[in-house]
């Protein structure tokens, strides 16, 4: 089956008060029609700048330095702004992480919720607009929502705004949803009601979905795929299935061992000593080698190239991967 | 909604009793105006009597008491210098007065406003550039030194204006353009910070992940939520312009109200005075009032609070 998006060697730039930092350094990764792939990593790993790279919607500090972002066999980073507007939204939606503040606060949820259709299916009148505004709603399980068409974004709670922000995001079926820690601002029992939603809707519409969290637990209920970010570059990628059985890269191995197990017997669980590096400063080798128990010299002096591991379907950017999965 | 609005007028008469229990009192404190109605050889015991005629020899608590019943009324004294109802001398002269102040604001949004936007959605842009220019000179100088300017460059040397009078459009285009400058600057900076900020908001980021086209971000999107402090500004604006206005009445023999305060405090017509600030104060009080109407017209979370 062939690619719906395919991200090459995607590099982004980020100016920042320490210089100009490579937020997203080199990424590839693809991601298939009606499948999910996770995007894990720390906070700073360069996450969300992906997406944000794919979205061609970075902030005015960053840059979008090379790459290819092909989407349906169409290099995004190609377009005009226009042609992007009549993509995003249409073809490919972003929920956010923040439901309190996406949501404009002066206009009501019709009309918020309508102008996806008003701009990308040109329905000019209001009326007209509304049964898809209706039937949108009750797709995303806002109760009465006939009742909740004038309400305002304050008049909800923060998972009914999330369910909003989805609803404007799936309004046109796009092909692709990006879902940018979209439950990491709500309650634990709402998050897992909006994770059940993005599931069903993705069953219902056959989208496929990428998922940037740091939730390891909901990488393995939610995504097919995964690929694990650490300071700007993808250090291991795969199946989620293989690679949460067998990790390849250290560094994946020290986030699954940090994973709390219901029943476990240790009351200290073992976290990964040390802190990710300062993009300003990266150190010459691996990344991860100031942390990493298994560092060598090679590890410290050279970044290690993309090794194959397990057959074909999974990659990992260790020197010592085959090590690592025993 | 109700209650909110109840609330806001009673807030608003309280506003406007203390500014002219204020005047009521400073004004008395300045001087006596029965030296000025009565020729220097008049006897104190002449003046005592023209005092207690015009109800001055009462404690000032008394007098303030008398002058809120005839207010009541509509009655705001007599003006002994023009020997005519006091308000009706002020209504006479405050047409002149909300023409110019009006014009200004108009100018002062028309020019502000526009400007703040553009340079908010290109900033170091030529727009930014321009706008910045023209904000720092509108704030460097009071309105007064650039209507002396204005007169000194269009209206003797090109004649293009006529120095000063009040009439025809082109009586109103210099003290107008004066005034209006010095908004247009502050409301121009309070534009552009405004929009600056609420263009890198996550709300603005979802209006364009739906695709929603640039235009519409800006001028939907951004602009609504930008504009709610600046419609504030802007009815703050209309009372530093009738203050403004002022200074600018006499650089172009303007006759509005801003002359008849100070030719009546000179010459402590009390009553003028008095009349000129509460009906000055009324207007403020009512179009912060009608802001703050329209506020909760705009922000639904006012509205519903």
């Amino acid at each position: 089956m062939s690619d719906l998006l395919r991200v090459e060697n995607l590099t982004t730039w980020l100016a920042t008060e320490s210089g100009i930092i490579t937020a997203v350094d080199d990424v590839s990764f693809s991601v298939r029609p009606g499948r999910a792939l996770a995007l894990v990593g720390e906070s700073g790993s360069g996450k969300s700048m992906t997406c944000s790279s794919i979205m061609r919607l970075l902030p005015a500090s960053g840059h979008i330095a090379g790459g290819r972002v092909l989407f349906e066999g169409e290099d995004l980073l190609a377009k005009s702004p226009a042609e992007m507007e009549a993509i995003r939204g249409r073809k490919i939606g972003m929920i956010v992480q923040d439901p309190m503040t996406s949501l404009n606060p002066l206009f009501d949820v019709e009309d918020q919720v309508g102008e996806v259709f008003r701009y990308h299916l040109g329905d000019r009148s209001r009326r007209a607009r509304r049964p898809k505004v209706l039937d949108v709603l009750s797709r995303v399980q806002i109760p009465a929502a006939e009742k909740r068409l004038g309400s305002y974004p304050h008049e909800f709670s923060g998972g009914m705004r999330q369910r909003v922000a989805i609803a404007l995001n799936i309004a046109c079926a796009p092909k692709l949803l990006i879902a940018d820690e979209p439950t990491t601002a709500l309650d634990v029992t709402v998050q897992q009601q909006i994770l059940a939603l993005l599931r069903d809707l993705q069953r219902e519409t056959g989208m496929a979905i990428i998922l940037v969290t740091h939730d390891l637990h909901t990488v393995q209920r939610f995504c097919d795929e995964v690929a694990i970010m650490y300071a700007g570059r993808i250090v291991e990628q795969g199946p989620v299935a293989e690679i949460f059985a067998r990790p390849a890269h250290p560094y994946t191995e020290g986030l699954l061992r940090a994973l709390p197990q219901l029943g476990g017997q240790e009351d200290r669980l073992p976290l990964i000593p040390g802190q990710p590096p300062s993009l300003a400063s990266l150190p010459a080798g691996c990344r991860f080698a100031p942390r990493c128990r298994r560092a060598t010299d090679l590890c410290r002096t050279e970044y290690p190239d993309w090794m194959a591991t397990a057959g074909e379907t999974r990659r990992s950017a260790c020197w010592y991967a085959d090590e690592v999965l025993g | 909604m109700l209650r909110y609005l109840t609330l806001r007028i009673a807030q608003s008469i309280v506003t406007v009793l203390l500014v002219t229990m204020i005047i009521f009192v400073i004004i008395r404190l300045i001087g006596d105006p029965t030296h000025l109605m009565l020729p220097p050889e008049a006897t104190e015991a002449d003046r005592e009597l023209l005092r207690q005629q015009m109800g001055l020899s009462d404690p000032v608590a008394v007098q303030y008491w008398r002058y809120l019943l005839q207010l009541l009324h509509g009655d705001m004294g007599m003006s002994y210098r023009f020997s005519l109802p006091a308000l009706d001398v002020v209504l006479g002269r405050i047409g002149p007065t909300l023409l110019l102040t009006c014009t200004s604001l108009a100018i002062g949004i028309l020019v502000g406003v526009p400007l703040g936007v553009a340079s908010a959605v290109r900033p170091d842009g030529w727009i930014d550039f321009v706008a910045k220019a023209i904000a720092l000179f509108g704030q460097a100088a009071p309105p007064f030194f650039f209507g002396l300017i204005f007169v000194l460059v269009f209206a003797v040397q090109l004649r293009w204006l006529p120095t000063s009078g009040y009439g025809g459009p082109q009586y109103l285009i210099m003290p107008a353009i004066a005034l209006g400058w010095y908004s247009a600057a502050g409301l121009m900076r309070l534009t552009r910070s405004n929009m600056m900020e609420v263009l890198t908001s996550e709300y603005v980021r979802m209006a364009r992940i739906k695709g929603v086209p640039e235009r519409v971000v800006v001028y939907k999107h951004a602009l609504k939520n930008a504009a709610l402090p600046v419609l504030t500004f802007a009815s703050l604006q209309f009372g530093i312009l009738m203050g403004g206005a002022v200074s600018i009445e006499s650089v172009f023999a303007w006759p509005g109200m801003g002359k008849l305060i100070l030719d009546s405090i000179a010459n402590l017509d009390y009553a003028v005075v008095q009349a000129a600030v509460t009906v000055s104060a009324l207007m403020f009080t009512a179009i912060n009032l009608a802001v703050d109407l329209l506020y909760a017209y705009i922000d639904p979370r006012i509205r519903y609070a």
